[in-house]
């Protein structure tokens, strides 16, 4: 380089993509980049292992400073929080969020008809969801627990405090368990320009927003059914099983939900939903929105809730370009065969550009693509059970 | 004083050795535990102060009788296991 002339910055490289893996036996951290003996397909290796042999329920990348969160579901000793500051070499342990004295939840109803189930003494059992505040606000992380929490940490999980706008919602008691005994919040989306909008989705509990950072909030069910109780009740906003909500972050009013009863947008941030059809089926757990199109979305449909697999055994993506308009089945890449995954809620990730996805399922299969899904290529398919897939950013 | 001792399974966790603390009732004995070692008391007690469901006491070879309130009286000299139940798969 010739002296006396400005120095021209290098072109900046992409980041070497890397994912996070949430297994029940360990949180496992993948690069597109690593050592061959560590290799798995698809390009990918496996960077890090932590936590083998434990369940990892959850976990985070915050982009804002680079700390990785896990949250372990321990059997015997209960929900915990661990963090790390060298991505993923050493761990330390943060605090959970705890319930205040004398907080209660409901239990198990008997049927829509039985009465009201007794309260019970609640105490972290999970913590269902963790998601980073908004750009704008760093340190502040929010969790979604069971039973029915959304707790707030302001200080990169040194603290957490209960949201007791939601929790002492009179309509909170009537929260319901729908794959666990009690009801838990799974999905957090906070409003990437205004971090005091945000909107949750409870199974099973129905869809609330709070437009004051947390202080009221509301139902936003209006359009959504549930074929599971007596017709009467079925748009009642308890009722409703959201198995996963995801926001466009482009255009944060646009929101996904991969309901119990199938499919369901809204383009006004959930005030209104629209039902939408799909084949092979709307059942599922997973849905992925398009990072910058609101348009575009992915899910991973099952037979229904009855039979949690596959249809006719060949693992397929489905696809809309059109806000679901129409869905396009794809396919390529991944099992056509005898084969039975379930593709949890939080098993779907997409990537910031919006052309990556990765997919891992309840029976330890891992998948990735580069392509918008178009293809798929098999990073393992020897995992252990899959909670949790995200990519970071 | 009373000897309390923790289940292997838990050291993978949290290292905590065997320890002796003063206490009448199995609540002061562990309150005792846990002003030595903060972290411990998610590790054993639920966020509403009772036994957690999957963890088991025994206080001179007997399993304790009140999970609740932990009110098992103990006498100096007596030998406190905290152990994991059985569970899972």
């Amino acid at each position: 380089m010739s002296r006396g002339k400005p120095r021209r910055a290098a072109a900046k490289k992409p980041a070497t993509p890397r994912l996070l893996v949430a297994t029940r036996k360990g949180l496992f951290l993948l690069s597109a980049r690593g050592q061959a003996k560590n290799k798995l397909g698809g390009g990918w290796s496996v960077a890090r292992s932590a936590f083998l042999g434990e369940p990892v329920s959850m976990a985070l990348h915050d982009p804002r400073d680079g700390t990785l969160y896990a949250a372990l579901h321990l059997g015997h000793f209960g929900s915990k929080l661990h963090r790390s500051r060298d991505d993923g070499k050493t761990w330390e342990e943060c605090a959970a969020p705890v319930y205040p004295a004398g907080a209660t939840a409901a239990g198990r109803p008997e049927g829509p008809d039985a009465p009201p189930p007794p309260l019970e003494p609640a105490s972290l059992e999970m913590v269902w969801s963790l998601e980073t505040g908004a750009p704008g606000e760093p340190g502040v992380l929010w969790a979604g627990t069971i039973p029915g929490g959304l707790f707030r940490s302001p200080d990169r999980g040194n603290t957490w405090a209960l949201n007791t706008g939601l929790w002492d919602h009179p309509q909170r008691s009537k929260w319901t368990g729908g794959g666990y005994d009690h009801a838990g919040i799974h999905s957090i989306a906070v409003h990437p320009r205004n971090p005091g909008h945000l909107t949750v989705a409870v199974s099973s509990g129905g869809v609330w927003a709070s437009e004051d950072a947390g202080a009221t909030w509301a139902p936003r069910t209006k359009g959504m059914r549930a074929g599971y109780v007596p017709p009467e009740q079925s748009e009642l906003p308890e009722f409703q099983d959201p198995h996963h909500l995801v926001q466009c972050p482009a255009s944060p009013d646009h929101l996904w939900v991969q309901h119990h009863n199938g499919i369901f947008r809204s383009g006004d941030g959930g005030r209104l939903w629209h039902e939408i059809s799909a084949k092979p089926s709307t059942f599922g757990f997973a849905v992925a929105v398009h990072p910058q199109d609101p348009n575009t979305a992915w899910f991973v449909p099952a037979v229904a809730d009855q039979c949690r697999v596959p249809v006719g055994g060949r693992l397929v993506v489905n696809r809309t370009h059109d806000g679901g308009r129409s869905f396009t089945a794809l396919h390529r890449g991944l099992p056509q065969r005898h084969a039975y995954d379930l593709v949890y809620r939080h098993g779907l990730a997409i990537d910031d550009s919006g052309d990556r996805l990765a997919m891992g399922s309840t029976t330890g299969g891992l998948w990735s693509s580069a392509d918008g899904g178009a293809s798929w290529q098999t990073v393992s398919a020897s995992l252990p059970p899959i909670f949790a897939v995200r990519f970071m950013s | 004083m009373v000897r309390v001792v923790f289940t292997a399974n838990l050291q993978r966790h949290l290292p905590v050795e065997p320890l002796e603390v003063p206490g009448d009732t199995l609540r002061e004995v562990l309150e005792a535990v846990f002003a030595r070692h903060p972290r411990l008391r998610g590790y054993v007690l639920d966020d509403q102060g009772c036994l957690r469901r999957h963890v088991n006491i025994f206080v001179d070879g007997q399993l304790l009788r009140d999970r609740h309130g932990l009110g098992d009286s103990v006498r100096s000299g007596s030998e406190l296991y905290v152990m994991q139940a059985l569970s899972g798969g």
